[in-house]
């Protein structure tokens, strides 16, 4: 009898401190209102000369990255004082998610992350007088909507690339020159369990290319935004592609370059990064990496200042670093990606490596979509139809089934 | 006479002293003081941060931003039930976690009964350390060497070459050989404990009466030892259910674990209200436990 009563008690008080919990949790819930897009950082100096000073008692900045982008590190702490600590994101999303957490002062952001974080208000827009190396880069690269809003620039453009096929030259014939290696059913019965695939939902996309050029009657121009049809035949396509077999590989690239060494994949879809790193390995891996003749996808990566930053000033000086022609030459031979700053063309340890890289050639790049965040409004006269970020994710999970 | 001028002394007591009386005096709250630090600790940081995660199922999140909106909805849960990947995933995950609970008892039962029950002392010490020795070595190494050992140049494609087999090893039953080999400690050493406790006196009064060592295996070690299978089951199982970094880097099916993992970065919400099915099953896995009385023998 008591013991039921003890029970009854104890279980009452349990209900009553969730509840209490669940209701501070609930009031802790403040919502913030966005950012007024303003380049004014609390902390931060309002000259070159001032930032520099403050830099040097700030002491350190904290960067959200992809794997590799950061370079040249100790050079810049001799040059600024500022010790860089970096935390690589996987995806887009993870960029996301580690900046709103509030203890980075800045992000290297595709397109896909750089839209929301804008809209958000969680990154700044830049006063580009305190960055004196962005009047060099590249005309064509700035103003675009992945890094500007309003026609403000938020952010300093750091490269681009694209995103190969690649596949292992001993497995696929040499002269392969089209996706449907990893689309079409004879070849997918061909790969079958080894085919490497980029784990994000904005891998759709990579599907929409290659719709667009074999199915027109769908309509694709932007692989980005995708009426029902249009994103219903990418998804199918996907499942397709899943159900024959697919080795997964998230942003943590490691997995797909063990993969490739040990031929457990042998075909699919990379990042410069990991084809460097394969033919760089001793023995080399023997592996190909080429944009299509259906394009491709790619990305073009803006680094971007946290609108709370801790160390503003270290984080400009950062921006201008990540942007000097020094630190281009060795991203873009490190990570494989072409610089925005031409001037360190003359730099790179390849003296090729900008033809190779095709940074001054706009027509190569004609045919690379860059990552963007898919949005309800289709940017053209069909107004308000397409799938949205969320809709890609929620499909995301159902392709991996 | 000593004490008697103590006694005549002015009572000087230190603070100290006094609210060691004050305590003594008051058992109930003496009780409240020395639990408020751990219950405090349990109730706002365990469950405060399971609560606020678990609350967050039933917010919604803005489409385009991804950011969580403060609004009560039940559209997530909705999802959960209306898209059939959720069930498919979990379903998967649970069978996965029954059948490397199946394969551990399996495993686990002859070891334990030889440390317990056939084994000297000296060997018995031996196979507990060999046994507890994997639990030493870190987590993504095991997993990690064991994708060595799986993939398609690994060892095992190696010794089944010359028979022209090909094993994909990096697949659910690649996955299942290695949960099952990470959770087998956990199932040895509750019935390792279970044995252990069985009185020698019921084997010898079962072999009085006459049962021959098959009888007294089924009818008496059995059933006395089958609480604690049940009790390592809680281990093997909980821990299949919930783990996301094995199926991440052995297969490319979905599990519970790596669908909240990949969708807690852009909606939160819906891989909260994913993660109330894990906790369901727990509950019902724990209560079918307790009337099999696996909890008398952790």
């Amino acid at each position: 009898m008591t013991g039921g009563r003890h029970r009854l008690a104890l279980w009452t008080a349990l209900g009553l401190v969730v509840t209490a919990l669940a209701v501070v949790a609930a009031g802790c819930g403040g919502g913030d209102d966005g950012g007024s897009a303003s380049t004014e950082i609390e902390g931060l100096g309002s000259s070159l000369e001032e930032i520099q000073e403050l830099a040097r008692e700030e002491g350190e900045v904290n960067v959200v990255q992809w794997a590799g982008y950061a370079q040249l590190t100790d050079e810049f702490k001799a040059a600024t004082g500022c010790t860089v600590n970096t935390k690589d994101g996987g995806s887009s999303d993870d960029m996301i998610s580690l900046i709103q957490t509030g203890e980075y002062d800045g992000v290297s952001a595709s397109g896909n992350a750089s839209v929301r974080l804008m809209t958000t208000g969680d990154v700044a827009p830049i006063n580009t007088e305190f960055i004196p190396n962005y009047a060099d880069v590249q005309e064509g690269i700035k103003g675009k909507d992945y890094n500007s809003l309003d026609g403000e620039p938020y952010g300093v453009p750091h490269g681009r690339g694209p995103n190969y096929l690649m596949f292992r030259t001993d497995e696929v014939a040499e002269s392969t020159d089209s996706w449907s290696v990893i689309w079409e059913d004879d070849e997918l019965a061909k790969y079958k369990g080894k085919i490497s695939i980029y784990d994000d939902s904005i891998f759709i996309a990579d599907a929409a290319v290659y719709l667009k050029a074999t199915q027109p009657e769908l309509g694709i121009d932007n692989p980005y935004f995708l009426d029902d049809e249009q994103f219903n035949a990418a998804v199918e396509l996907l499942k397709k592609q899943a159900a024959a077999g697919v080795n997964y590989w998230p942003g943590d690239v490691a997995k797909q370059i063990s993969e490739y060494t040990n031929g457990d994949s042998v075909v699919g879809t990379t990042w410069p990064y990991q084809y460097l790193q394969l033919t760089n390995a001793d023995p080399a891996v023997p592996v190909s990496a080429i944009k299509p003749k259906e394009g491709t996808t790619g990305w073009s990566d803006t680094w971007m200042i946290y609108s709370e930053a801790a160390n503003p000033n270290c984080m400009y000086l950062w921006m201008n670093h990540m942007i000097a022609p020094e630190a281009q030459a060795a991203v873009a031979e490190g990570f494989g990606e072409a610089p925005v700053n031409l001037k360190a063309c003359e730099l790179t340890e390849n003296e090729n490596h900008c033809s190779e890289f095709h940074a001054d050639d706009e027509s190569w790049w004609e045919d690379i979509y860059y990552w963007t965040t898919p949005t309800a409004d289709c940017g053209d006269d069909r107004g308000e139809v397409c799938k949205t970020q969320e809709e890609w994710e929620a499909a995301w999970t159902e392709i991996r089934g | 006479m000593t004490s008697v001028t103590n006694a005549e002394a002015p009572p000087r007591v230190s603070p100290g002293r006094r609210l060691s009386t004050f305590f003594y005096r008051h058992p109930r709250l003496r009780l409240a003081a020395l639990l408020a630090l751990p219950v405090g600790w349990m109730v706002v940081v365990y469950l405060g941060s399971l609560v606020v995660l678990l609350l967050s199922a039933f917010w919604d999140t803005d489409p385009f931003t991804a950011e969580v909106v403060r609004e009560f909805t039940l559209d997530n849960f909705r999802d959960l039930f209306e898209r059939d990947v959720y069930r498919d995933v979990a379903w998967r995950t649970i069978r996965m976690a029954a059948l490397v609970t199946v394969a551990d008892a399996v495993l686990a039962f002859p070891i334990a009964f030889y440390m317990a029950r056939v084994a000297s002392s000296r060997t018995r010490n031996l196979l507990i350390v060999a046994v507890l020795m994997p639990l030493w070595a870190s987590y993504l190494v095991k997993v990690i060497a064991w994708r060595t050992v799986l993939s398609s140049g690994g060892v095992v494609n190696w010794g089944l070459e010359p028979f022209g087999v090909q094993f994909d090893g990096l697949s659910t039953v690649g996955l299942w050989l290695v949960f099952t080999y990470l959770w087998l400690p956990f199932m040895i050493l509750p019935i390792y404990a279970g044995l252990e406790r069985i009185p020698n006196s019921l084997l010898e009064a079962s072999a009085d009466l006459g049962a021959r060592a098959t009888t007294t295996f089924l009818r008496v070690i059995l059933p006395l030892a089958f609480p604690a299978v049940v009790a390592g089951s809680i281990f093997t199982f909980s821990l299949t259910l919930g783990d996301y970094i094995a199926p991440g880097l052995i297969t490319s099916e979905q599990f519970i674990g790596t669908v909240i993992y990949q969708r807690r970065g852009e909606n939160l919400p819906i891989a909260a209200a994913f993660a109330f099915v894990p906790i369901v099953v727990m509950i019902l896995y724990l209560l079918v436990a307790r009337r099999l009385r696996a909890f008398e023998s952790l």
